[in-house]
């Protein structure tokens, strides 16, 4: 009986030993941590995508602290976190960040695109990019080997079909994928956006039609039909004004390769 | 001297933690995907080893054992270990921060690491004197410095390698994992040969 006891001493013993060596350590060494900078870190949601242009939180939750950040950086919390920061900060939230997703400007799934070569090199969109474009006979579109996928720190991205696309869902608006993309096809729009242009292509409507049955050519019946003006095509590609648009869908009704497309994000991807 | 070259060497290559003991595996796949990385990974193991080695071996031999209560090993051990990285965490931050931002992120992983843990009671197991299990511990870690870094190397290799579809990711990462151990196999009853 008395063995046990004696183990059960030791080990408390140490046990003890040890927490009071660490809360010694703690109090007489440890490096005072801004109060300031530990609050803010906490408002941030520490994914560390480095939307905000910092390395990651703790980076950015410094820069606040010190007062050299602005408090609406970060796309990710959007307007909840950048409201608690300046809360914490007792400054004032000045402009009011959107609610940002990922958008992938390219409809060429892989019945709609011609391919002119059979590429077999390294799997990646930048490798696939610097042979001659890559495979695909657009010059502009997506190519499908995932390089955004990879880049996204919330798995929001996903190749179905030859082209990336995004979860909405997941998708914080961070941008890392738009920075990776080398045909430059992804931009960050808001999630209320309700008209977009699924295509890149800034080629003739002869050749981008050739090139892919989904292309935008250019017709500008778009620009015609839209009550706003909402609506510009430049460089054969139609543009929307977000801005402008009412969502009436009257180009999306209007457009012969049905590259203008009523937004609907939800539907994106299926698992 | 001999002895303790033999010591050093065979727990670098014979019984390699990572390779043939098959300890410090969940390190040695999550923190190897870039070289940087790993090799700082595999520097706080090593420094964690040692330090772990010096603290525990008093511990078994001067307490435990003069008390018959050899079976506190575990608990014992992990304790002490836990919070010795602790408190070099909190040196670290406070008299080297570079150091602190470069390693400690991988600290609070090591604490309960398997391999530290292996390496004390194994130390205490073949039944190696203070300075011998010092050197065992040094060489452990070696060790898995020396297979985080090959290993990352391979990875950075397979990343950019066409592999079918079914295998990427973890499952040609491991496959690969077992290749460096069977090449490792491949030193065993070398060591003693080396200072015949």
């Amino acid at each position: 009986m008395t063995k046990i006891f004696i183990a059960v001493g030791i080990v408390f013993v140490v046990a003890l030993v040890l927490g009071a060596a660490l809360c010694v350590l703690d109090r007489f060494f440890s490096v005072p941590e801004d109060e300031r900078k530990k609050k803010v870190r906490d408002c941030l949601p520490g994914i560390n995508c480095g939307a905000c242009g910092y390395k990651g939180c703790d980076d950015y939750a410094a820069a606040l602290a010190a007062g050299e950040a602005a408090p609406n950086l970060c796309i990710p919390g959007g307007e909840d976190v950048a409201a608690s920061v300046a809360a914490v900060l007792g400054v004032e939230n000045t402009a009011k960040p959107l609610d940002m997703v990922a958008f992938v400007h390219c409809n060429g799934v892989c019945d709609a695109v011609t391919q002119k070569a059979v590429y077999d090199g390294i799997d990646t969109c930048r490798a696939a990019s610097q042979l001659y474009g890559g495979p695909s006979a657009c010059r502009f579109g997506c190519l499908g080997c995932g390089d955004c996928a990879a880049a996204c720190p919330m798995d929001a991205i996903c190749v179905q079909d030859g082209i990336a696309r995004v979860d909405t869902r997941l998708c914080v608006g961070c941008g890392m994928c738009v920075a990776t993309c080398p045909k430059g096809i992804i931009s960050i729009i808001p999630q209320e956006t309700q008209v977009a242009n699924y295509c890149s292509s800034k080629d003739k409507g002869a050749v981008a039609r050739a090139a892919c049955k989904n292309a935008c050519i250019g017709c500008k019946k778009c620009e015609k039909v839209c009550p706003t003006g909402a609506i510009t095509v430049a460089d054969n590609l139609a543009t929307v004004d977000a801005g402008k648009c009412t969502g009436c869908g009257a180009c999306a009704a209007s457009c012969p390769t049905g590259c203008l497309k009523m937004v609907y994000f939800p539907d994106l991807v299926e698992e | 001297m001999k002895e303790l070259m033999i010591i050093l060497l065979s727990s670098v290559f014979v019984n390699n933690y990572v390779l043939s003991r098959f300890l410090g595996i969940c390190p040695f796949l999550g923190v190897s995907k870039k070289l940087g990385p790993a090799v700082g990974m595999g520097i706080s193991v090593t420094a964690v080893m040692l330090l772990a080695s010096a603290v525990t071996w008093p511990i078994q031999r001067l307490l435990l054992d003069r008390l018959g209560l050899g079976y506190l090993q575990t608990v014992l051990f992990i304790l002490v270990i836990a919070a010795l990285v602790q408190m070099l965490e909190l040196m670290l931050a406070r008299f080297s921060p570079a150091l602190h931002r470069s390693l400690g992120v991988y600290l609070p992983l090591i604490t309960t690491n398997c391999a530290v843990l292996g390496v004390a009671i194994n130390n205490i197991n073949d039944g190696f004197t203070f300075v011998q299990s010092i050197v065992s511990a040094l060489g452990c870690g070696l060790g898995f410095l020396l297979a985080m870094v090959l290993f990352a190397g391979l990875r950075s290799r397979i990343d950019e390698s066409e592999i079918p579809r079914p295998f990427r990711g973890l499952a040609a990462t491991l496959i690969a994992a077992s290749f460096i151990s069977l090449a490792f196999m491949g030193f065993a009853g070398i060591v003693d040969k080396l200072f015949a």
